[in-house]
């Protein structure tokens, strides 16, 4: 019985282990991305951005977070209180989740299973649900416009995504996301897939609700969309789920397209750096990308936002999962066969 | 022209543009200050809190004519004089309402002693309302707090009066 308890006591706390290494740096990674989005943000507006709290403004989003804690959570009259609770902590939940899959360097992973992207695709598809559950219980026009756009958003670009997913697993031929990076010695995909790349990123912002695509929250016209009703603490959650999501969508384009931990060339001095900084770098290469992209490109109005997905992606996509399918298989490429 | 078009946007090249323009914005010198740190600087003729400034030997300049009374287009000055027992008259009460006053700065172009100055000073929030009920003891101690930099703008300025 006390070997039992034992056994089960070991295993129980090796999980909570592993989860609490994945979920720590996470929160520092949102932290550290907050600020690096606000700074960059500023300083393409000739702003400072936060500059008080701490060395060079760094302490800002804990004290935010301080701030939120302490803030009264506010239940709408005539909202339904559970759902409107629980959509925060699914959010948090899904977007953590996802990471369990995410490899920071050769065999460093939480789960290394043979369907990692897949599994990744599938919890960001449900990631809709959180932000669909918000706008609807909050009871208030603004937060179920914002999550009815939200949820159309989300689908469209999946679809996209999915395409452009596929065609690097052409290339690859595994679902396996170590593998997908192993593949990836000789050349980075997004040299030969660079349209695909181009294609995944801005379907990456669109299906992140980042900036030229944050029509969900948009703040002239919706308030903050499915956000509108919350605060305090419920609304940390929020937004620490939507920067885990970003970052999560940073690590994909990483991972799928820009050699994950690899380093740019194969010789002594850049091989010998351990892969998880090369893998940092990268992602934080992508996030720039993402921080830039929100300080110089207008929001899409909502109809334009649908045609770039359905009419431009969609066709794009498919046109080249069918040309790579063939390339692959007219000249013998494709891995597997 | 359709098709340059096409292509043009095909290749994002209005993206690449902006990303260009944003990059060279981003190491430009900040537009902005750490204001409370270090502040922008102002024009002599700045209208900021107002103060009643005295003669080097101590007496009071205001002689109560109550021009700036008159002239105060939100009626936010209230003046009560009395003669002294030298024979000149002074003001008993002198109180600006600061809540009401517009920092138009006619009290102090009417005033033909230069009594009553706006001084530089623009951060005087309160947490009460009944703070920014100015009354003539404040506003001396205003003037003497800021006699220097008064004297030197309106120094400044004096040549475009």
């Amino acid at each position: 019985m006390i070997n039992l308890a034992q056994t089960y006591f070991i295993e129980v706390m090796t999980i909570i282990l592993y989860c609490l290494l994945i979920f720590v740096p996470l929160l520092l990674g949102v932290v550290m991305a907050l600020y690096a989005d606000r700074k960059i943000w500023a300083a393409v507006q000739k702003r400072r951005g936060p500059n008080v709290v701490g060395p060079y403004g760094l302490f800002q989003v804990p004290a935010d977070g301080l701030k939120f804690i302490f803030k009264e959570i506010i239940l709408p009259d005539g909202s339904d209180k559970t759902v409107f609770l629980i959509a925060p902590i699914i959010t948090l939940a899904l977007s953590i989740a996802a990471w369990a899959v995410v490899p920071v360097q050769a065999g460093v992973v939480l789960a290394n299973i043979n369907v990692g992207i897949l599994y990744i695709f599938a919890i960001s598809s449900l990631g809709v649900y959180g932000i669909l559950m918000a706008g609807w219980s909050s009871n208030s026009k603004y937060p179920f416009f914002g999550a009815l756009r939200s949820a159309a958003q989300m689908v469209s670009y999946e679809v996209s995504i999915g395409f452009v997913i596929i065609t690097v697993l052409l290339c690859v031929g595994s679902l396996n996301l170590t593998e997908i990076v192993m593949a990836q010695k000789t050349i980075w995909f997004f040299i030969p897939l660079f349209p695909m790349f181009i294609v995944f990123f801005i379907s990456a912002l669109a299906e992140t609700n980042r900036p030229p695509f944050d029509l969900p929250e948009a703040e002239s016209e919706l308030v903050a969309g499915y956000q509108t009703e919350y605060s305090g603490m419920p609304f940390v959650l929020f937004m620490f789920g939507e920067y885990i999501n970003i970052l999560l969508m940073c690590a994909m384009t990483t991972i799928l397209f820009l050699g994950g931990w690899l380093p740019p060339i194969d010789i002594y001095p850049l091989n010998a750096v351990p892969g998880f900084v090369w893998f940092l770098l990268k992602v934080t290469f992508v996030f720039y990308l993402f921080a830039m992209v929100k300080a110089f490109v207008p929001r899409y109005r909502y109809d334009q936002l649908m045609r770039l997905g359905w009419k431009v992606f969609l066709p794009l996509s498919l046109f080249a999962v069918v040309v790579t399918s063939s390339i692959l298989f007219f000249f013998n490429l494709a891995p597997g066969m | 022209m359709k098709i340059i078009n096409f292509f043009k946007s095909f290749l994002l090249l209005d993206f690449l543009k902006a990303f260009y323009l944003a990059q060279k914005y981003f190491f430009r010198k900040k537009a902005t200050i750490n204001y409370p740190f270090e502040k922008g600087k102002l024009s002599p003729r700045f209208r900021g809190e107002h103060a009643l400034r005295r003669y080097p030997s101590g007496e009071e300049r205001c002689i109560g004519c109550k021009l700036c009374e008159a002239v105060c287009p939100a009626q936010a000055i209230t003046i009560e004089t009395q003669p002294r027992d030298d024979g000149t008259r002074r003001t008993l009460r002198y109180d600006i309402d600061m809540v009401k006053c517009i920092y138009c700065g006619l009290c102090e172009e009417s005033c033909p002693v230069d009594a009553i100055v706006q001084g530089p000073n623009f951060e005087f929030t309160t947490e009460t309302r009944k703070e920014l009920y100015y009354t003539k003891e404040k506003l001396l101690e205003n003037g003497d707090r800021w006699e220097t930099v008064i004297a030197e703008n309106l120094e400044a300025d004096a040549k475009y009066k």
